[in-house]
Order: C-alpha cells, then structure tokens, then sequence
C-alpha cells in the first residue's frame, strides 16, 4: 500500500511536473471544501472569494478547488492530490483540516497553506480566521429582545473553539438585554446535511424556541422556520436574504474575498510569510446582513450601535464581568478577554444550562 | 435536571414519520432491486436527481404532485442507464453504481443552480374525515401528507407482491439463480430492468420527499448520505419489507428524538445521542435477525449472459 502510493505519487509528480513548467499561469491558488459551493452558506461565501481572486488577477492567476472533502484522514489525500496538481497556494477552509493540512504542508515545504478557523502553524502554514463572535454578539442582541418565549435555540456543529464562542457571545447580549433568556442547544455533529438541520430547527421550534441561532452550513433551518412561522433565524456565513424579511431578520456574512486576494499577492511577490490573520468586523472580514424591518426600530438601533462600537474598537464582546458556568470569575468588571483564550474557549459562560460534549 | 416536559409526544411522533420516508421508500425500492440479484450502489445519485427534479418541476407547474411524478420518472430513467450499461453490456456492478452516484450529484448540482433559494409548494397535510379528529392520535398519526401513507402502503403491497404472487415469486428466483430461472424459460434481464426502474422511482420519489416536504428546499447535496443509509438498511433488514420499514423508522425515530432530547436539555451525553440513529437500527434489525434464514438473495451482483 505504502510502496504504491509512493510510486503513483511520483509519477504524478512527474506528469505534472512537466505540466505546470508549460503553464501560462503565475500562480496556482487551489481551494478545499467542506461542503458544496451551493450550500448557501460556508463554502458559498469561500468559493465567492476564490472567484473574486479569478476576477481580480484574470489569466495571472488559475484556481482549482475541490467540494464536498471530508474532515479527517480522507482530506490529507485530497489535499495532496491539490498540491501535486501544481498548486501554489492552498487554502484549507475548514476547521477539521487542521492536522491534515499540516501533515501535507511538511511533505510539500514549497507550497504555501492557508488553513482556516484552526490553530496550528508551521513555516508554510498560515492560519486565518473571521471573528464571528462579534455578529455573534449582534444577533444575541436583537434575539434577546424580540423572543417572547424566552427561549432561543441553537444548532451547532461540532464542539470546537470558534463554536462555543460564538454560543458565549450570543448568549450574554441575549441575557443583557432580556434576564429571563434560556439557550436551548442542539449539537448536529456535522458542517452540512439540510434534512438534520431542518430536523434540529424543528425539534427546537417544538420544544418552544421562538428564535433560532445556526452555526451550521445550509439554509434549512431557514426553511423549517418559514415553514413554521411567527420564529426567527438569522443568515449564517452567507447573507441569506431569500429568507428575508422574515424568518431571516439580519444575518453574519463572512468575506473572505480582500484576504484572499491579499495572500494570493504575496505568494506572486514572494513575499508570503506565515501569519496568524484574526479579523473582524473593523477591517470587514465580518459583514452584518441587513436588518429587516420585522425587528423592532429601537431594537435595530441598538444593534447598529453595537455594531459600530465593535467595529471602532470601543466595545469587545467578551468584556467583564462574566463568570465561566462553574462560577468561577472569568473576566473581572471591565476586563477584556485575550485571544489566546478566546481561540481555545471550552467553557460556557456562566447561565447557560449545559454541558459541552467531549 | 432531566425535564423533558417541553417534548410533546404528539408533535415528535408527527415528526419521526416525517423523517423515516425518504428513507423509506429509497430502501423498499433498493430492497425490490436486490431481490432481483442486482446491487444498485447509485440510490444517492437516484435520490438527488429526485430531489432537484421533483422540486423543479413543482416550482415550475406550482402542483407538488406533479413534482413527485417527474421526479419518480427522471430517477427511473437516471436507474435505466445503470440498467443498460450492468444488464445489457454487463459492466460491473458496484463500480456502475458508484457512478451513477457521482453523475446524479453533478447532474443535480447543474439542474438545480436556477433553483437555489427558492421556495416550492409543499404537499398539504391531509384531512381524513373522523380519522384526522380524533383526540392525540389524530394529530399524530392521521395528519400528514399523501406520501407518508403511499410509503407505508408501498411496503405492504411490495410485500404481497414478493410474498404472494406469482410475479414476485419469479422475481426472487431470477434474484436466487439467475441461471435456473433463464432455464425455465424467464427472462432475466427484462425481469431485472423492471426491478432497477422501479427502484430507481422509488429512490427519487425519497428524493423528492425531502426537498419538497422534509427541508423543504433544494439546496446542492441535500442528501448528505441518506441514500447509504437506506442501502444499508436494506442489508440490515435481510431483505424482508417489514424490517426495512423497522429499520427506516428506527434510524428516523432515533435522528428526531435524540434531536428533541438535546433540545429538551437531557442530561445524555451527546456523543452517545447523536451516534443514537445509528446504533439503535443496527441493534434492533440485527437481533430480530437473529434466527431464521437472512441470505442475500444468492445472485445478488453477479451478471448474467444468456450464453453463460
């Protein structure tokens, strides 16, 4: 098996070899998935990206990319395949690529990877990440003061850093805003798979959720909460603005396109270097979706304020006091949390009734 | 803290039949295929062809009826050429259903880019006069859509027909010994054509059932893998109707209760929940396998030449 694979690789290597050496383009940018582009969310939003760096450098530039790769050990052969083809650059968008991405990067020290979400570096690995927790926060906002069952539910993915954090931030502006808040937390274990995520919306929306948080891919909860009526969601990654004005009343919109286009630069200058990129909603690698008129004007009002104050770096969404949900003081009054924290969150903050899955 | 008050019975059960058919009938048509001694592996590239043609023709004509038509249609036909290429030209199999799965999600995938974010008529809930009014079980068992019942009659008639026609007798043979059968004058290949095509029907009416009642929507790859679960289902049941109805209605059951269960706040662990679907239905089908005989039929994925 070893020996095979060794062989078919080089032999690829060298095919292909031969094939880039007669390649009109500068640089090659390849792109791995973790669901389809058309998933209306996620990939959607990093393959807008890949095709605004295809119109920004036109025949300088070539990108290939390939949807739908697994997490897991599966991801380090498609990875591979990606920089045998020639790829210059690759960016790696999903936070389950970590360990095969730097497990591919070491056998490939002159190609340049891009893995995103995740915390793991090397000399040709950068990580980039948005920091969704600030439209985290927003939504936590207008959640709290519209639900009227004070029950908000929220589907997750899977237990990591970036998810918690954003199931932190969502729930202490609900709380600030509204005491009687309870968050209600579904985790679906996976990135993308509609009929489950319309299924979690459902069985919250059952159990008395009038507002639905998704930190999933698809628009499917969108559509159970339609279906349902008198509930509201919020786009997630993507706009999502077919669900507009109702049950979609604002949504976090990643845009991923002006870094893209940035590193892609570098790797044609030479001058890319491995960095660790956390951006917000400042520099606008977080977008917040219109907020439609279904929410109240005051309440919009408040949101946009929040919205400013985060941009200008007046207000961090985690900022004291808060205490973890043992009770232990976190951040004390005024005190602002650090990344290093924040990147490695595994606590809830204090009043959220659950345990995270190990 | 287990307070599990906030579940209301009626409402989850509604929802578990919801959810157990698509699964359903992509598995009591897969099952029919396999009796037949033919493996289909392409039911995921059947499903979502179903999937993206039955909602486009709903969108289009506004009759989600006349999308469950099209999509039953478009599936058998997608079904035909795996029929032509493993019947006629005697490709392999598995590696033909494999690809027939890679076509459907591509085929789909270009169908469906119009359709993205759409909204499509959904089936209306039927309203059985004195069944659907009845106290509880009214809401729970006699309110759902048309399909929820033609899936459950679907298994009871292919039950009959295996079980106590001649038809069905013959189909098993040709499913048993392809060679005894074609020595008894039978005609194999056509027999095997009509099973794939109907297999083929029900994996996109399963299909269908999912971007127009389930989500409802369509969105690239919906199917996410229902189409091997009800392949695997098919294999757990040991090839008998009522077990493949028990098996798509535990893995469904099991997916929507352990949702409500975390909704709820029960104190579960969820890794345990969410590995739940899977680990009840392979349980269950294979203790009530447990006796009697349970052979895949014994030509299952070998070709037949008439000349062999």
């Amino acid at each position: 098996m070893h020996r095979r694979t060794l062989l078919s690789t080089a032999a690829l290597a060298l095919t292909l070899g031969f094939g880039s050496a007669a390649a009109a383009q500068d640089v090659t940018a390849g792109f791995i998935y973790v669901g389809p582009v058309g998933d209306g969310g996620w990939t959607y939003e990093h393959n807008k990206g890949r095709l605004a760096v295809e119109e920004h450098f036109g025949d300088k530039v070539k990108t290939i990319y390939q949807e739908s790769v697994p997490e897991g050990a599966d991801a380090e052969r498609a990875i591979t395949q990606m920089a045998l083809s020639g790829a210059d650059i690759i960016f790696t968008t999903s936070f389950g690529y970590m360990d095969p991405t730097i497990a591919v990067a070491e056998k490939f020290p002159n190609v340049k990877f891009e893995h995103a979400t995740g915390y793991k570096r090397a000399d040709n690995v950068s990580v980039y990440s948005a920091r969704f927790y600030e439209g985290r926060a927003i939504q936590g906002h207008i959640a709290g003061s519209m639900t009227k069952t004070n029950k908000i539910g929220y589907i997750a993915s899977y237990p990591i850093p970036e998810v918690i954090r954003g199931i932190n931030a969502a729930y202490i502006h609900a709380k600030k805003v509204n005491p009687d808040v309870e968050f209600s937390i579904i985790w679906a274990y996976t990135w993308f798979d509609p009929a489950k995520e319309a299924d979690a919306a459902r069985a919250l929306i059952e159990n008395g959720a009038d507002v639905i948080l998704q930190h999933t891919d698809s628009t499917a909860p969108q559509a159970a909460a339609a279906e349902a009526g008198n509930v509201i969601t919020f786009g997630q990654a993507s706009d999502m603005i077919e669900y507009a004005p109702t049950p979609r009343v604002s949504s976090i919109i990643d845009n991923w396109a002006p870094y893209y286009i940035d590193r892609v630069q570098a790797v044609m200058d030479g001058s890319w270097t491995s960095e660790d990129t956390w951006d917000g909603i400042g520099p606008g690698m977080v977008g917040i979706g219109e907020i439609t008129d279904a929410v109240p004007a005051e309440v919009k009002a408040e949101a946009l304020d929040l919205k400013a104050a985060i941009a200008a770096g007046d207000y961090h969404p985690f900022t004291g006091p808060i205490n973890k949900a043992d009770g232990s003081v976190w951040l004390a009054e005024g005190e602002v949390a650090d990344d290093g924290t924040l990147l490695g969150m595994d606590f809830y903050v204090e009043g959220i009734n659950a345990e995270i899955p190990q | 803290m287990m307070d599990l008050s906030s579940i209301n019975p009626i409402l989850l059960v509604a929802s578990i039949m919801v959810s157990a058919t698509p699964i359903l009938l992509a598995a009591i048509g897969e099952m029919v295929v396999e009796k037949s001694g033919v493996l289909n592996l392409g039911v995921e590239g059947m499903m979502i062809t179903g999937a993206v043609v039955g909602f486009a023709v709903a969108v289009n004509s506004t009759s989600p009826a006349l999308g469950f038509v099209a999509a039953a249609l478009a599936s058998a036909l997608l079904a035909l050429s795996f029929g032509l290429l493993t019947q006629f030209l005697l490709s392999n199999q598995v590696a033909t259903g494999l690809g027939l799965t890679l076509v459907g999600l591509g085929l789909s995938s270009l169908i469906g880019k119009p359709y993205e974010g759409m909204k499509s008529p959904t089936l209306p809930k039927l309203d059985i006069p004195l069944l659907s009014d009845l106290p509880v079980v009214g809401r729970m068992l006699f309110s759902h859509d048309l399909m929820v019942y033609f899936s459950l009659a679907l298994v009871v008639a292919v039950w009959a027909f295996l079980k106590h026609t001649r038809a069905g007798l013959i189909l098993r043979a040709v499913g048993e010994s392809h060679d005894s059968a074609h020595a008894l004058g039978y005609k194999v290949v056509m027999i095997r054509l009509m099973a794939i095509l109907f297999g083929g029907a029900c994996a996109g009416l399963g299909g269908a059932y999912l971007s127009l009642v389930r989500v409802p929507q369509w969105t690239e790859g919906m199917t996410a893998g229902a189409g091997w679960i009800a392949l695997a289902i098919v294999v757990f049941a040991s090839w008998r109707p009522g077990r493949v109805a028990i098996g798509a209605y535990l893995f469904g059951g099991v997916t929507v209760l352990q949702l409500n269960l975390q909704a709820a706040g029960a104190a579960v662990p969820v890794a345990l929940l969410s590995a739940s679907p899977y680990l009840v239905t392979i349980l269950v089908l294979v203790i009530i396998s447990a006796r009697g005989a349970h052979a895949a039929p014994a030509s299952l994925g070998r070709p037949f030449h008439a000349s062999s």
